[in-house]
Protein backbone atom coordinates (compact mmCIF):
# COMPACT_ATOMS: atom_id res chain seq x y z
CA UNK A 1 0.00 0.00 0.00
CA UNK A 2 1.47 2.79 -1.19
CA UNK A 3 1.01 5.61 1.35
CA UNK A 4 1.67 9.60 1.57
CA UNK A 5 1.82 9.86 5.03
CA UNK A 6 5.52 8.45 5.65
CA UNK A 7 7.20 12.11 5.10
CA UNK A 8 8.62 11.45 8.74
CA UNK A 9 9.32 8.28 9.78
CA UNK A 10 7.38 6.67 12.10
CA UNK A 11 8.85 5.39 15.52
CA UNK A 12 7.42 3.03 17.73
CA UNK A 13 7.92 4.05 21.08
CA UNK A 14 8.94 1.26 24.18
CA UNK A 15 5.59 0.32 25.04
CA UNK A 16 4.96 0.40 21.57
CA UNK A 17 7.42 -2.24 20.91
CA UNK A 18 6.32 -4.47 23.59
CA UNK A 19 2.55 -4.01 22.97
CA UNK A 20 3.22 -5.21 18.92
CA UNK A 21 6.06 -8.12 20.14
CA UNK A 22 3.60 -10.41 18.49
CA UNK A 23 3.75 -8.65 14.93
CA UNK A 24 7.64 -7.49 15.75
CA UNK A 25 8.89 -10.98 15.74
CA UNK A 26 7.10 -12.35 12.51
CA UNK A 27 9.20 -11.61 9.57
CA UNK A 28 6.14 -10.63 7.12
CA UNK A 29 5.17 -7.71 9.47
CA UNK A 30 8.50 -7.23 11.33
CA UNK A 31 8.95 -3.80 12.64
CA UNK A 32 8.90 -2.09 8.74
CA UNK A 33 5.30 -3.49 8.74
CA UNK A 34 4.54 -1.79 12.12
CA UNK A 35 5.80 1.11 10.99
CA UNK A 36 3.70 1.11 7.66
CA UNK A 37 0.54 0.02 10.27
CA UNK A 38 1.34 2.79 12.33
CA UNK A 39 1.20 5.46 9.33
CA UNK A 40 -1.58 4.26 7.38
CA UNK A 41 -4.92 6.16 8.11
CA UNK A 42 -8.35 3.93 7.45
CA UNK A 43 -11.54 5.02 7.28
CA UNK A 44 -14.55 2.69 8.49
CA UNK A 45 -18.26 3.40 7.31
CA UNK A 46 -20.34 2.29 10.38
CA UNK A 47 -19.90 0.80 13.67
CA UNK A 48 -22.53 -1.77 13.34
CA UNK A 49 -22.47 -5.88 12.97
CA UNK A 50 -19.56 -5.50 10.56
CA UNK A 51 -17.88 -2.18 11.97
CA UNK A 52 -17.54 -3.75 15.02
CA UNK A 53 -14.60 -6.12 14.54
CA UNK A 54 -13.45 -4.70 11.94
CA UNK A 55 -12.52 -1.27 14.08
CA UNK A 56 -11.49 -3.88 17.19
CA UNK A 57 -9.35 -5.41 15.38
CA UNK A 58 -7.75 -2.56 13.39
CA UNK A 59 -7.11 -0.52 16.46
CA UNK A 60 -5.47 -3.67 18.24
CA UNK A 61 -3.18 -4.63 15.37
CA UNK A 62 -1.58 -0.76 15.29
CA UNK A 63 -3.01 0.93 12.64
CA UNK A 64 -1.78 4.08 13.45
CA UNK A 65 -5.40 6.47 12.17
CA UNK A 66 -8.32 5.14 12.89
CA UNK A 67 -11.52 7.36 11.17
CA UNK A 68 -15.16 6.17 12.21
CA UNK A 69 -18.55 7.70 10.31
CA UNK A 70 -21.99 6.69 12.32
CA UNK A 71 -25.10 8.79 13.63
CA UNK A 72 -26.42 6.24 14.95
CA UNK A 73 -27.25 5.20 18.40
CA UNK A 74 -26.88 1.83 20.82
CA UNK A 75 -30.47 -0.28 20.51
CA UNK A 76 -31.19 -3.35 22.40
CA UNK A 77 -31.48 -5.13 19.46
CA UNK A 78 -27.57 -4.21 18.35
CA UNK A 79 -25.86 -6.19 20.71
CA UNK A 80 -26.54 -9.59 19.47
CA UNK A 81 -24.51 -9.18 17.08
CA UNK A 82 -22.26 -5.18 17.09
CA UNK A 83 -20.25 -6.73 19.81
CA UNK A 84 -18.34 -3.33 19.88
CA UNK A 85 -20.85 -1.98 22.11
CA UNK A 86 -22.43 -3.21 25.44
CA UNK A 87 -25.36 -3.32 27.36
CA UNK A 88 -24.43 0.13 29.17
CA UNK A 89 -24.09 1.77 25.96
CA UNK A 90 -27.68 1.48 24.87
CA UNK A 91 -29.02 4.86 24.16
CA UNK A 92 -25.82 6.60 23.63
CA UNK A 93 -24.11 7.73 20.30
CA UNK A 94 -22.52 4.57 18.85
CA UNK A 95 -19.18 7.42 17.87
CA UNK A 96 -19.04 7.32 21.53
CA UNK A 97 -19.45 3.71 22.52
CA UNK A 98 -17.05 2.94 19.97
CA UNK A 99 -14.46 5.40 20.79
CA UNK A 100 -14.03 4.33 24.79
CA UNK A 101 -13.77 0.49 23.51
CA UNK A 102 -10.94 1.37 20.38
CA UNK A 103 -9.08 3.78 23.03
CA UNK A 104 -9.10 1.49 25.91
CA UNK A 105 -7.70 -1.51 23.33
CA UNK A 106 -4.90 0.65 22.02
CA UNK A 107 -4.67 4.40 23.56
CA UNK A 108 -1.73 4.99 20.66
CA UNK A 109 -4.90 5.09 18.60
CA UNK A 110 -5.18 8.34 16.52
CA UNK A 111 -9.18 8.13 16.51
CA UNK A 112 -11.03 10.89 14.24
CA UNK A 113 -14.69 10.29 14.50
CA UNK A 114 -17.52 11.91 11.93
CA UNK A 115 -21.02 12.11 13.80
CA UNK A 116 -22.39 11.99 10.31
CA UNK A 117 -23.95 10.51 8.00
CA UNK A 118 -21.85 9.46 4.91
CA UNK A 119 -23.40 11.01 1.91
CA UNK A 120 -22.68 12.25 -1.53
CA UNK A 121 -21.70 16.07 -0.53
CA UNK A 122 -19.10 14.34 2.23
CA UNK A 123 -17.81 11.42 1.20
CA UNK A 124 -14.99 13.09 -1.39
CA UNK A 125 -13.73 15.58 1.48
CA UNK A 126 -14.13 12.45 4.47
CA UNK A 127 -12.07 9.80 1.79
CA UNK A 128 -9.43 12.33 0.68
CA UNK A 129 -7.62 12.15 4.26
CA UNK A 130 -7.52 7.96 4.22
CA UNK A 131 -5.69 5.65 2.63
CA UNK A 132 -8.49 2.11 2.29
CA UNK A 133 -12.10 2.93 2.82
CA UNK A 134 -13.78 -0.16 4.73
CA UNK A 135 -17.91 -0.10 4.20
CA UNK A 136 -19.48 -1.92 7.08
CA UNK A 137 -22.94 -0.89 6.61
CA UNK A 138 -23.64 -2.98 4.16
CA UNK A 139 -26.86 -1.40 2.77
CA UNK A 140 -27.19 -1.14 -1.11
CA UNK A 141 -27.34 3.37 -1.30
CA UNK A 142 -24.16 3.29 0.61
CA UNK A 143 -22.26 0.03 -1.04
CA UNK A 144 -22.55 2.18 -4.49
CA UNK A 145 -22.17 5.55 -2.70
CA UNK A 146 -18.37 4.42 -1.54
CA UNK A 147 -17.97 2.32 -4.54
CA UNK A 148 -18.13 5.28 -6.64
CA UNK A 149 -16.37 7.53 -4.18
CA UNK A 150 -13.26 4.96 -4.10
CA UNK A 151 -13.00 4.88 -7.80
CA UNK A 152 -13.42 8.55 -8.21
CA UNK A 153 -10.89 9.39 -5.35
CA UNK A 154 -8.63 6.14 -5.78
CA UNK A 155 -8.97 4.77 -2.63
CA UNK A 156 -8.98 0.93 -2.08
CA UNK A 157 -12.55 -0.42 -0.85
CA UNK A 158 -12.63 -3.20 1.16
CA UNK A 159 -16.04 -4.80 0.87
CA UNK A 160 -17.95 -6.91 3.17
CA UNK A 161 -21.86 -8.12 3.04
CA UNK A 162 -24.13 -10.71 4.98
CA UNK A 163 -27.10 -12.05 4.27
CA UNK A 164 -28.83 -14.98 7.25
CA UNK A 165 -26.04 -16.80 7.29
CA UNK A 166 -24.33 -16.46 4.23
CA UNK A 167 -21.41 -13.82 3.52
CA UNK A 168 -19.34 -11.92 0.63
CA UNK A 169 -16.30 -10.23 0.95
CA UNK A 170 -13.80 -8.83 -1.95
CA UNK A 171 -11.46 -5.78 -2.47
CA UNK A 172 -12.67 -3.57 -4.72
CA UNK A 173 -11.39 -0.47 -6.61
CA UNK A 174 -7.43 -0.99 -6.76
CA UNK A 175 -5.83 0.57 -9.75
CA UNK A 176 -5.83 -2.31 -11.78
CA UNK A 177 -8.70 -4.33 -10.13
CA UNK A 178 -12.68 -4.38 -10.50
CA UNK A 179 -15.08 -2.32 -8.28
CA UNK A 180 -18.72 -3.17 -6.93
CA UNK A 181 -20.01 -2.02 -10.18
CA UNK A 182 -18.48 -4.03 -12.53
CA UNK A 183 -19.87 -6.61 -10.65
CA UNK A 184 -22.94 -5.25 -10.30
CA UNK A 185 -24.26 -2.28 -12.46
CA UNK A 186 -27.12 -1.41 -10.87
CA UNK A 187 -28.80 -2.13 -7.30
CA UNK A 188 -31.90 -5.06 -7.54
CA UNK A 189 -35.79 -3.10 -7.83
CA UNK A 190 -36.44 -2.76 -4.30
CA UNK A 191 -39.31 -5.35 -4.89
CA UNK A 192 -37.57 -8.07 -6.02
CA UNK A 193 -35.08 -7.99 -2.86
CA UNK A 194 -36.18 -10.48 -0.05
CA UNK A 195 -38.72 -8.81 2.23
CA UNK A 196 -38.06 -8.50 5.90
CA UNK A 197 -39.84 -11.83 6.65
CA UNK A 198 -36.97 -13.43 5.26
CA UNK A 199 -34.38 -11.23 7.18
CA UNK A 200 -32.59 -11.24 10.09
CA UNK A 201 -28.56 -12.43 10.41
CA UNK A 202 -26.66 -15.23 12.31
CA UNK A 203 -25.26 -13.13 15.03
CA UNK A 204 -21.42 -14.01 14.53
CA UNK A 205 -21.66 -13.54 10.49
CA UNK A 206 -20.72 -9.89 10.84
CA UNK A 207 -17.63 -11.05 13.31
CA UNK A 208 -16.64 -13.94 10.73
CA UNK A 209 -16.68 -11.09 7.66
CA UNK A 210 -15.46 -8.21 9.53
CA UNK A 211 -12.49 -10.26 10.78
CA UNK A 212 -11.93 -10.99 6.81
CA UNK A 213 -12.72 -6.89 6.15
CA UNK A 214 -9.51 -6.35 8.77
CA UNK A 215 -7.79 -9.00 7.47
CA UNK A 216 -7.82 -7.74 3.89
CA UNK A 217 -6.87 -4.11 4.83
CA UNK A 218 -3.79 -5.42 6.93
CA UNK A 219 -2.49 -6.67 3.84
CA UNK A 220 -3.12 -3.69 1.71
CA UNK A 221 -1.24 -1.77 4.41
CA UNK A 222 1.60 -4.30 4.38
CA UNK A 223 1.74 -5.22 1.19
CA UNK A 224 1.97 -8.67 1.86
CA UNK A 225 -0.21 -12.12 0.49
CA UNK A 226 -2.36 -12.66 -2.10
CA UNK A 227 -5.39 -9.55 -1.43
CA UNK A 228 -9.12 -10.52 -2.38
CA UNK A 229 -8.83 -8.24 -5.72
CA UNK A 230 -10.48 -9.56 -8.71
CA UNK A 231 -11.70 -12.56 -6.54
CA UNK A 232 -15.32 -12.36 -4.50
CA UNK A 233 -15.48 -14.92 -1.17
CA UNK A 234 -18.24 -16.61 -1.06
CA UNK A 235 -18.97 -17.64 2.75
CA UNK A 236 -21.79 -19.92 3.57
CA UNK A 237 -21.55 -20.11 7.60
CA UNK A 238 -23.89 -23.07 7.92
CA UNK A 239 -21.97 -25.47 5.59
CA UNK A 240 -18.74 -23.68 6.46
CA UNK A 241 -18.27 -23.91 2.78
CA UNK A 242 -16.18 -20.71 1.08
CA UNK A 243 -15.96 -20.23 -2.59
CA UNK A 244 -14.26 -17.91 -4.77
CA UNK A 245 -15.62 -16.66 -7.82
CA UNK A 246 -13.42 -14.69 -10.06
CA UNK A 247 -14.18 -10.93 -10.78
CA UNK A 248 -12.89 -9.26 -13.68
CA UNK A 249 -12.53 -5.10 -14.55
CA UNK A 250 -15.17 -4.62 -16.67
CA UNK A 251 -14.27 -1.94 -20.01
CA UNK A 252 -17.49 -1.15 -19.95
CA UNK A 253 -18.09 0.19 -16.08
CA UNK A 254 -20.29 2.70 -15.59
CA UNK A 255 -18.18 4.33 -12.96
CA UNK A 256 -14.26 2.63 -13.42
CA UNK A 257 -14.55 1.46 -17.40
CA UNK A 258 -12.77 3.05 -20.37
CA UNK A 259 -15.54 5.52 -20.62
CA UNK A 260 -17.52 6.08 -17.38
CA UNK A 261 -20.80 7.67 -17.58
CA UNK A 262 -20.50 8.01 -13.74
CA UNK A 263 -18.02 11.02 -13.08
CA UNK A 264 -19.04 12.45 -9.83
CA UNK A 265 -21.32 11.17 -7.06
CA UNK A 266 -25.42 10.77 -7.65
CA UNK A 267 -28.17 10.99 -5.04
CA UNK A 268 -27.94 7.21 -4.13
CA UNK A 269 -31.23 6.86 -2.63
CA UNK A 270 -32.74 7.27 -6.01
CA UNK A 271 -30.71 5.13 -8.05
CA UNK A 272 -31.65 2.26 -5.10
CA UNK A 273 -34.98 3.04 -6.09
CA UNK A 274 -35.75 4.34 -2.52
CA UNK A 275 -37.70 7.95 -1.94
CA UNK A 276 -38.84 9.75 0.70
CA UNK A 277 -38.77 9.69 4.53
CA UNK A 278 -39.08 6.56 6.21
CA UNK A 279 -42.73 5.66 6.81
CA UNK A 280 -44.85 2.43 7.40
CA UNK A 281 -45.70 1.81 3.45
CA UNK A 282 -49.29 1.24 2.93
CA UNK A 283 -49.37 1.06 -0.64
CA UNK A 284 -52.86 3.41 -0.53
CA UNK A 285 -54.85 0.01 0.83
CA UNK A 286 -57.56 0.53 3.17
CA UNK A 287 -56.13 1.19 6.61
CA UNK A 288 -57.24 0.63 10.46
CA UNK A 289 -55.32 2.16 13.51
CA UNK A 290 -54.51 -0.31 16.60
CA UNK A 291 -56.66 1.58 19.03
CA UNK A 292 -59.78 1.32 16.74
CA UNK A 293 -59.28 -2.60 16.31
CA UNK A 294 -58.78 -2.96 20.06
CA UNK A 295 -62.08 -0.92 20.83
CA UNK A 296 -63.78 -3.14 17.89
CA UNK A 297 -62.52 -6.52 19.38
CA UNK A 298 -63.42 -5.41 23.13
CA UNK A 299 -66.76 -4.91 21.84
CA UNK A 300 -66.91 -8.19 20.29
CA UNK A 301 -67.12 -7.00 16.54
CA UNK A 302 -67.08 -9.71 13.90
CA UNK A 303 -63.57 -9.67 12.84
CA UNK A 304 -61.42 -11.93 11.44
CA UNK A 305 -57.64 -11.17 12.13
CA UNK A 306 -55.50 -12.24 9.71
CA UNK A 307 -51.53 -12.86 10.68
CA UNK A 308 -49.04 -12.78 7.72
CA UNK A 309 -45.89 -12.53 9.09
CA UNK A 310 -44.08 -16.16 9.49
CA UNK A 311 -44.50 -18.95 11.84
CA UNK A 312 -41.33 -18.39 13.78
CA UNK A 313 -42.41 -14.50 14.23
CA UNK A 314 -45.75 -15.82 15.57
CA UNK A 315 -43.91 -17.77 18.35
CA UNK A 316 -42.70 -14.64 19.57
CA UNK A 317 -45.29 -12.82 20.13
CA UNK A 318 -48.98 -12.74 18.47
CA UNK A 319 -52.51 -11.09 18.78
CA UNK A 320 -54.53 -14.57 18.13
CA UNK A 321 -54.83 -14.16 14.66
CA UNK A 322 -54.98 -17.16 11.68
CA UNK A 323 -51.38 -17.24 10.50
CA UNK A 324 -50.81 -17.56 6.71
CA UNK A 325 -47.42 -15.96 5.90
CA UNK A 326 -47.99 -13.74 2.94
CA UNK A 327 -46.17 -16.19 0.30
CA UNK A 328 -48.39 -19.00 1.39
CA UNK A 329 -51.25 -16.50 0.90
CA UNK A 330 -52.34 -17.49 -3.20
CA UNK A 331 -52.61 -21.03 -1.89
CA UNK A 332 -54.35 -20.70 1.24
CA UNK A 333 -56.67 -18.25 0.42
CA UNK A 334 -59.51 -20.32 0.81
CA UNK A 335 -59.42 -20.63 4.54
CA UNK A 336 -60.65 -17.11 4.84
CA UNK A 337 -64.36 -15.68 4.01
CA UNK A 338 -64.81 -13.17 2.13
CA UNK A 339 -68.06 -12.46 3.68
CA UNK A 340 -66.76 -11.42 6.90
CA UNK A 341 -64.56 -8.22 8.08
CA UNK A 342 -60.82 -9.03 7.54
CA UNK A 343 -58.25 -7.10 9.32
CA UNK A 344 -54.67 -8.42 8.00
CA UNK A 345 -51.49 -7.35 10.22
CA UNK A 346 -47.83 -8.32 10.30
CA UNK A 347 -44.56 -6.95 12.56
CA UNK A 348 -45.28 -2.89 10.59
CA UNK A 349 -47.61 -3.01 8.37
CA UNK A 350 -45.80 -3.34 5.00
CA UNK A 351 -46.12 -7.47 3.78
CA UNK A 352 -49.58 -6.53 5.29
CA UNK A 353 -50.42 -4.09 2.97
CA UNK A 354 -49.47 -6.27 0.10
CA UNK A 355 -51.76 -9.04 1.27
CA UNK A 356 -54.61 -6.40 1.75
CA UNK A 357 -53.87 -5.28 -1.97
CA UNK A 358 -53.75 -9.12 -2.74
CA UNK A 359 -57.04 -9.76 -1.32
CA UNK A 360 -58.78 -6.99 -2.71
CA UNK A 361 -57.73 -8.47 -6.25
CA UNK A 362 -58.85 -11.45 -5.41
CA UNK A 363 -62.60 -10.04 -4.91
CA UNK A 364 -62.21 -9.33 -0.61
CA UNK A 365 -64.34 -6.23 -0.45
CA UNK A 366 -64.01 -5.66 3.72
CA UNK A 367 -60.07 -5.74 3.95
CA UNK A 368 -58.31 -3.65 6.18
CA UNK A 369 -54.32 -3.45 6.88
CA UNK A 370 -53.50 -2.83 10.41
CA UNK A 371 -51.26 0.05 10.48
CA UNK A 372 -47.91 0.07 11.87
CA UNK A 373 -48.84 -3.80 12.61
CA UNK A 374 -47.99 -5.71 15.68
CA UNK A 375 -45.53 -3.41 16.94
CA UNK A 376 -47.86 -0.58 17.10
CA UNK A 377 -50.20 -2.66 18.78
CA UNK A 378 -46.89 -3.72 21.32
CA UNK A 379 -46.43 0.16 21.65
CA UNK A 380 -49.93 1.90 21.77
CA UNK A 381 -52.51 -1.24 23.11
CA UNK A 382 -50.57 -3.77 24.46
CA UNK A 383 -47.18 -3.37 26.39
CA UNK A 384 -46.98 -7.04 27.21
CA UNK A 385 -46.62 -7.73 23.70
CA UNK A 386 -42.67 -7.82 22.78
CA UNK A 387 -41.10 -5.66 20.07
CA UNK A 388 -38.61 -7.39 18.04
CA UNK B 1 -26.26 -33.57 -14.99
CA UNK B 2 -24.79 -30.17 -13.46
CA UNK B 3 -25.17 -28.66 -10.05
CA UNK B 4 -26.36 -25.23 -9.69
CA UNK B 5 -25.52 -23.46 -6.31
CA UNK B 6 -28.89 -21.21 -4.97
CA UNK B 7 -28.15 -18.34 -2.77
CA UNK B 8 -29.79 -18.12 0.60
CA UNK B 9 -32.59 -15.25 -0.73
CA UNK B 10 -33.53 -17.38 -3.32
CA UNK B 11 -33.85 -20.80 -1.56
CA UNK B 12 -37.34 -20.21 -0.65
CA UNK B 13 -38.54 -20.71 -3.72
CA UNK B 14 -36.51 -24.04 -4.75
CA UNK B 15 -38.11 -26.05 -1.52
CA UNK B 16 -35.14 -24.84 0.64
CA UNK B 17 -32.34 -26.25 -1.06
CA UNK B 18 -28.78 -25.18 -1.44
CA UNK B 19 -28.34 -27.10 -4.70
CA UNK B 20 -30.27 -28.09 -6.95
CA UNK B 21 -29.32 -30.60 -9.98
CA UNK B 22 -30.26 -29.89 -13.67
CA UNK B 23 -29.87 -31.62 -17.26
CA UNK B 24 -28.86 -29.00 -19.51
CA UNK B 25 -25.69 -28.93 -22.24
CA UNK B 26 -25.53 -24.72 -22.11
CA UNK B 27 -26.22 -22.22 -19.00
CA UNK B 28 -29.57 -21.37 -20.52
CA UNK B 29 -30.86 -24.87 -20.77
CA UNK B 30 -29.91 -25.63 -17.76
CA UNK B 31 -31.67 -22.38 -16.23
CA UNK B 32 -34.63 -23.31 -18.13
CA UNK B 33 -34.66 -26.12 -16.96
CA UNK B 34 -34.60 -24.91 -13.26
CA UNK B 35 -37.11 -22.60 -13.61
CA UNK B 36 -39.43 -24.73 -15.30
CA UNK B 37 -38.69 -27.53 -12.08
CA UNK B 38 -39.56 -23.88 -9.46
CA UNK B 39 -41.78 -21.52 -11.31
CA UNK B 40 -41.70 -19.11 -8.66
CA UNK B 41 -38.22 -18.41 -9.25
CA UNK B 42 -38.67 -16.87 -12.45
CA UNK B 43 -39.57 -13.52 -11.96
CA UNK B 44 -36.14 -13.33 -9.24
CA UNK B 45 -34.00 -14.26 -12.54
CA UNK B 46 -35.78 -12.84 -15.68
CA UNK B 47 -37.10 -9.79 -16.38
CA UNK B 48 -40.69 -9.52 -17.60
CA UNK B 49 -39.58 -9.71 -21.90
CA UNK B 50 -37.68 -13.00 -20.54
CA UNK B 51 -33.98 -11.35 -20.16
CA UNK B 52 -31.23 -12.28 -16.80
CA UNK B 53 -31.99 -9.39 -14.56
CA UNK B 54 -28.41 -7.12 -13.99
CA UNK B 55 -27.93 -8.13 -10.54
CA UNK B 56 -28.04 -11.76 -11.03
CA UNK B 57 -24.77 -12.91 -11.96
CA UNK B 58 -24.08 -16.31 -12.94
CA UNK B 59 -20.86 -18.79 -12.95
CA UNK B 60 -19.80 -21.63 -14.65
CA UNK B 61 -17.27 -23.00 -12.07
CA UNK B 62 -15.53 -19.64 -10.54
CA UNK B 63 -15.76 -17.95 -14.36
CA UNK B 64 -18.89 -15.21 -14.86
CA UNK B 65 -20.45 -16.13 -17.93
CA UNK B 66 -20.30 -12.70 -18.91
CA UNK B 67 -17.09 -13.11 -20.30
CA UNK B 68 -17.43 -16.66 -21.62
CA UNK B 69 -20.66 -17.08 -23.97
CA UNK B 70 -23.31 -15.63 -21.68
CA UNK B 71 -26.40 -18.21 -21.79
CA UNK B 72 -24.68 -19.91 -24.36
CA UNK B 73 -21.82 -20.72 -22.01
CA UNK B 74 -21.55 -25.07 -22.42
CA UNK B 75 -22.02 -26.85 -18.92
CA UNK B 76 -20.46 -30.11 -19.05
CA UNK B 77 -21.24 -33.09 -16.56
CA UNK B 78 -19.37 -32.44 -12.93
CA UNK B 79 -19.55 -28.37 -13.43
CA UNK B 80 -21.32 -26.23 -11.61
CA UNK B 81 -23.02 -23.33 -12.08
CA UNK B 82 -23.33 -20.52 -9.25
CA UNK B 83 -26.45 -18.09 -8.96
CA UNK B 84 -24.51 -14.83 -7.32
CA UNK B 85 -27.00 -12.05 -6.51
CA UNK B 86 -26.16 -8.79 -4.94
CA UNK B 87 -27.49 -9.15 -0.79
CA UNK B 88 -27.25 -6.29 1.69
CA UNK B 89 -28.25 -7.53 5.65
CA UNK B 90 -27.66 -4.28 7.04
CA UNK B 91 -30.42 -1.52 7.53
CA UNK B 92 -31.15 0.85 5.28
CA UNK B 93 -30.32 4.37 5.74
CA UNK B 94 -33.88 5.14 4.44
CA UNK B 95 -35.62 2.41 4.80
CA UNK B 96 -38.54 1.51 2.20
CA UNK B 97 -41.41 -0.85 2.04
CA UNK B 98 -39.04 -4.28 1.64
CA UNK B 99 -37.14 -4.07 4.51
CA UNK B 100 -38.60 -3.32 8.02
Amino acid sequence: MATTTTEIPVILSKEEILRYSRHLIMPEVGMEGQQKLKAARVLCIGTGGLGSPLALYLAAAGVGTLGLVDFDVVDYTNLQRQIIHSTADVGRKKLDSAADKLKGINPFLNLRTFDTRLSSENALELFRDFDIIADGTDNFPTRYLVNDACVLTGKPNVYGSIFRFEGQASVFATEDGPCYRCLYPEPPPPGLVPSCAEGGVLGILPGLVGVMQATEVIKLILGIGDPLIGRLLLIDALGMKFRELKLRKNPDCPVCGTHPTVTKLIDYNEFCGIRGEEKPVSNGVPEIQVEELKRRLDAKEDLFVLDVREPHEYQICNIGGHLIPLNDLPNRVNELDSSREIVVHCKMGGRSAKAVAFLQQAGFKKVNNLAGGITAWAERVDPKVPKY
Amino acid sequence: MSKIHIPTPLRQYVGKQSTVEVTGSTVGEALTALVEQHPELRRHLYTEDGRLRAFVNLYVNDEDIRYLQKEATVVNAGDSISIVPSIAGGTLILRSGFQE
